[in-house]
């Protein structure tokens, strides 16, 4: 199963660290990853990764990814990679 | 990867255009706990929803904690309860089994303490539709629908007269409540088998033992999309609303499969239904609105709402394998804030919302009216809208609420998806001998197909 992560807020140190960190804990595979800052201020990254070999369930990387947006103060959503595949491709 | 910018535009759309699953609906056929006895029969209806919709609710929440799109209500659709308590009776012993199995369920609402009589009743029939005041009043979650007209049937009128006053009576028995007895109550023509959403929802004859529809939403996403776009022509607009139908209705289908594999249930249909709610950027009024209209309801308005109507089926029918249910712009009143605001203003009346119905998928829908309202003039109402249904080959609907000790420019408070909403006017030079004359209006010469 692969899975989006986004991250959304105010551009700052160590948000790539704080993020992958949680995602090696869990044994997920980064495949791609986008990153810009827009309108100057609001950064936005976003991930492709692997959830085939994670060691946690999908809950569970979901609530330590709250706890980084909780930590970092920015929004970080999980969200499995069928949902943006079936509105944007035909 | 998809590219980023698809990725924020869904974002987006959750976040802050209201886009959402509006509803996942398992239809359960009870067929097979029919008996002679009232109370063997409620049990069984009770075991076999509790069973098979046991894991639906956290079904629903998985799915929307992995998706991370919102699955706002979690319902259920039965056979009609007419159909299988003909035999025994103790009609309001189905509702109570209906009302405390959803509770047991966690599911918001179930539908199908329904009855069919589009040419006749049979003399059950009509004692089953006299409880359904009663059925409402005594539970919460339960929802009833008749249908009184088919194209192929006519309108039975002795029905639509009877009509008026259920309507009526179940706004009288929850009066503490606001009349919300009657928002639980709809009149149908030409229901439809696989409508996934309240209060029409119920598992008709023709489906199978459990099914899987979704119905989705987006009002929002729609006038979203239309913005930054005025002075354009209608076929930019007509365009617009149908690749974003494409894109929600895509959405609601990976949903609904992925409810049926979850639940090993058949997926039924999706409902491309433009349901709007009370919240902010959820409003189809808002629609008509971003296309020219300076407040819904004026002239013009139901060209909008005729274009919005068939784009969003054009559009959403390729997303889907099947499309059923209601699927088209839906105009409840005290659902959607930029139509109770065109009736606090004044453009927006119960003449011009029938015209509407001509247009668009379903009809009279949560309409706030006096409660010294007549009964027969509830029942005139339910007429005229039945042959908008049956002359037009398309299903209409009424679900009026006569709101008790409330009169013409007082507001009813419903709360929550039900809203609240302006108590309406009405015509009152009176149909009363029209509508006491009963019988039946024939069917109109073109469904006379075969």
């Amino acid at each position: 199963m692969r899975a989006i992560i986004s991250v959304l807020g105010q551009d700052k140190p160590g948000i790539i660290a704080h993020v992958s960190a949680v995602l090696y804990e869990c044994n997920v595979n980064i495949l791609d990853m986008d990153q810009t800052v827009m309108r100057d201020e609001i950064f936005v990254m976003t991930m492709l990764v692997d959830l085939d070999g994670m060691t946690k369930a999908f809950s569970e990387l979901q609530e330590k990814l709250d706890s980084v947006s909780a930590q970092i103060g920015m929004q970080v959503k999980l969200q499995r990679e069928e949902l943006f595949n079936s509105m944007h491709k035909v | 990867m998809i590219d980023q910018k698809d990725i924020l535009s869904t974002l987006e759309m959750i976040e802050q255009q209201e886009l959402d699953i509006r509803t996942i609906t398992m239809g359960i056929s009870l067929f097979d706990c029919v008996s002679d006895d009232a109370d063997t029969c409620a049990t069984r209806v009770y075991d076999k929803i509790t069973r098979y919709a046991e894991n639906l609710v956290r079904t629903g929440n998985d799915i929307e904690s992995e998706f991370g799109i919102p699955i706002v209500n979690k319902r259920i659709s039965v056979t009609p309860i007419s159909l299988i308590s003909q035999g025994c009776g103790g009609y309001v012993k189905f509702a109570q089994a209906m009302d405390k199995a959803a509770k047991e369920v966690g599911v918001d609402f179930i539908g199908g303490y329904s009855a069919f009589v589009q040419k006749m009743a049979t003399e059950k029939e009509g004692q089953f539709i006299d409880t359904i005041p009663e059925a409402l009043a005594g539970t919460d979650l339960v929802c009833s629908s008749v249908n009184v007209a088919t194209t192929r049937a006519g309108i039975n009128m002795d029905a639509v007269k009877k009509m008026g006053f259920v309507m009526k009576e179940s706004a009288r028995l929850t009066a503490k409540k606001s009349g919300i007895g009657a928002s639980k109550f709809v009149v149908f023509a030409n229901a439809v088998e696989d409508n996934p959403f309240m209060a029409g929802a119920f598992h008709g004859t023709g489906e199978g033992d459990c099914v899987i529809n979704v119905g989705v939403s987006g009002p929002g996403v729609v006038k979203a999309a239309l913005e930054g776009r005025q002075g354009r022509p209608f076929d930019e607009i007509a365009r617009v609303i149908k690749r974003t139908a494409f894109q929600i209705t895509r959405m609601g289908q990976l949903v609904a499969r992925e409810a049926s594999k979850r639940l090993q249930v058949p997926f039924g249909i999706v409902d491309l239904s433009l349901a709007p709610t009370p919240a902010q950027n959820d409003s189809v009024a808002h629609i008509l609105e971003e296309m020219g209209l300076e407040v819904c309801g004026t002239h013009g308005t139901t060209a909008a709402l005729a274009l919005l109507n068939d784009a969003v089926k054009k559009g959403g029918i390729m997303a889907s394998s099947h499309v059923g249910g209601l699927s088209g712009a839906f105009i409840p009143v005290s659902e959607d804030a930029g139509m109770i605001n065109a009736v606090k203003k004044g453009s927006l009346s119960l003449e011009k919302l029938e015209a509407m119905t001509c247009v668009c998928s379903v009809g009279l829908d949560m309409i706030a009216l006096p409660g010294d309202i007549p009964d027969y003039v509830l029942s005139a109402i339910i007429a005229d809208e039945m042959a908008i249904g049956v002359v037009n080959s398309k299903t209409t609907a009424v679900r009026c609420v006569p709101v008790p000790g409330k009169k013409v420019g007082d507001t009813v408070i419903f709360g929550g998806l039900l809203g609240s909403a302006p108590i309406m006017d009405y015509n009152h030079y009176s149909p009363e001998a029209f509508v006491a004359r009963g019988g039946r209006i024939p069917a109109p010469l073109h469904s006379q197909r075969n």
